[in-house]
């Protein structure tokens, strides 16, 4: 099963940036994710590792992803090692006058398992496209209040030089 | 996963042995009516065969990539069927052996350890072995071999040594099926039948004890007598070892006696909550009263059990 959903975001890529790739601050925006933990030695790039867990209908599924793709502000991509088979991505594309796009892409299911697996990816997808877009909108509040924080801080800055 | 085929003696986790596992024949030492013998003598062979088919635990056996495949079907069941809801499982220790001790519910068809499995499965990952102590005559029952791929293995203190010395966690009922036949009506209720056999594994392997608190199971059908008298009435005690002749309204069976072929469970939801894990030498000292220890556990798990009725507004819907 695949999802995608995106949502426009008043702030540059950078800016987004800073939060997706932020694993400290998964938690804060990420709906039905319940752990978000460093595993590696690497907090965030290509190759680092963390436990994931996500609560869909009554339990928590997830486990060990690593991180394949990490080109910066740009697309940030994983992919399970263990646990249910899924792969995630976040594409954040810069738009006209400061904006940005951002897509959350994710892919579930679990491989031979035939029918049952079929059956629940199906019934479980209603309840993960609700996170993700939850999820989006989350992201859009807290990136766009930072970023007018950002920009109230850099005009006070700029104010006391005068 | 439990059967009615109970007998006195407990094991590790308060499951029975089977019939013929015991020494003897009551009904051989204190003389039996011949009809009854007869029955007997039927009785005994067929608890014989029942019991040269109880499997040896063989860890071995289950299979991770079996539970990962079969994931989808329990979520399906546990998500949409019961509305589980599990609670607490960070409190199990992330590594190593670990005593799981559940109150047991839903006479032979058991929905908490399903839901329980589904979610042990999904927090820790199937890779981490998990195994659930079974009655024998689950494990050994035609068509159930699929349960042990799935880490269910035969109850018997060896099996149960064998498992955490892995290095495995373990589920077991120290109730078993004293407990899960009890009535609808005392579904609040922990009846660990003051057996203490999985305090003395948890002292022996020095493994922390982890209380696993389940409700909503004994809402599946309504049941009504573990039927003890109506066993030994019949002498089923004395022929078969059977203890309990379990007695419920249930489908499709209307009225069910002995539960031998399991039931259709009503979708009751079910809500299950890891307490703390309990270090019994550290907090008893180092050879502890068990009768202490034991008042101790169904007191915690029994107060739990108590806050989680009191969040429950209507049978089955919870």
């Amino acid at each position: 099963m695949r999802i995608a959903e995106h949502v426009d975001v008043s702030a540059p890529p950078e800016a987004v940036w800073r939060l997706v790739s932020d694993p400290t601050r998964t938690l804060e925006f990420m709906v039905g994710v319940t752990r978000w933990e460093v595993l590696s030695e690497l907090e965030r790039g290509l190759g680092a590792r963390y436990r994931i867990l996500n609560l869909v209908g009554s339990a928590e599924l997830g486990g060990v992803v690593e991180v394949v793709e990490y080109d910066e502000a740009r697309d940030l991509a994983w992919t399970s090692v263990t646990g249910l088979d899924w792969r995630g991505r976040w594409r954040v594309r810069e738009r006209p006058h400061g904006r940005s796009r951002v897509e959350m892409r994710l892919a579930y299911g679990v491989a031979g398992a035939g029918i049952g697996g079929w059956i629940a990816e199906h019934v479980a997808a209603p309840t993960v496209r609700a996170n993700v877009r939850r999820t989006l909108q989350q992201l859009k509040r807290i990136v766009e209040q930072e970023q007018l924080r950002r920009l109230a801080a850099e005009r006070r800055a700029s104010r006391q030089i005068a | 996963m439990s059967s009615s085929s109970a007998s006195a003696h407990a094991s590790a986790n308060g499951h029975a042995a089977p019939a013929a596992t015991a020494n003897g024949s009551a009904t051989e030492r204190i003389g039996a009516p011949p009809a009854i013998g007869s029955l007997g003598r039927l009785g005994r062979a067929l608890a014989g065969a029942v019991s040269r088919r109880v499997p040896v635990a063989d860890l071995d056996v289950r299979d991770p990539d079996y539970v990962r495949d079969n994931l989808p079907w329990l979520w399906l069941i546990s998500s949409i069927y019961y509305r589980g809801e599990v609670r607490g499982l960070s409190h199990i220790p992330e590594t190593g052996p670990v005593l799981l001790v559940g109150n047991h519910s839903g006479g032979n068809m058991t929905p908490d350890t399903g839901v329980f499995t589904l979610a042990f499965a999904g927090h820790f990952g199937v890779e981490r072995p998990f195994y659930q102590l079974a009655h024998n005559l689950v494990v050994s029952w035609p068509g159930l071999g699929a349960l042990r791929k799935m880490g269910a293995i035969a109850a018997s203190p060896a099996n149960a040594r064998r498992a955490l010395d892995a290095g495995a966690a373990l589920l077991v009922y120290p109730g078993g099926d004293y407990e899960v036949h009890r009535p609808t009506w005392e579904s609040a209720k922990i009846g660990f039948d003051r057996r203490e056999g999985f305090l003395r594994l948890a002292l022996d392997l020095d493994v922390p004890l982890v209380p696993v608190v389940a409700i909503g199971g004994q809402e599946t059908a309504l049941f009504l007598s573990r039927g003890e008298h109506l066993a030994r009435a019949l002498r089923l005690d004395r022929m078969f070892r059977l203890k309990v002749l379990p007695i419920s309204i249930s489908l499709p069976w209307i009225l069910n006696i002995g539960d031998f072929f399991g039931h259709i469970p009503l979708p009751a939801k079910i809500t299950i909550e890891v307490l703390p894990p309990i270090y019994l030498r550290e907090e008893f000292g180092p050879e502890p009263d068990l009768d202490d220890v034991y008042d101790h556990v169904t007191r915690v798990m029994q107060d739990t059990l108590d806050a989680l009725a009191s969040e429950r507004q209507l049978p089955i819907l919870g």
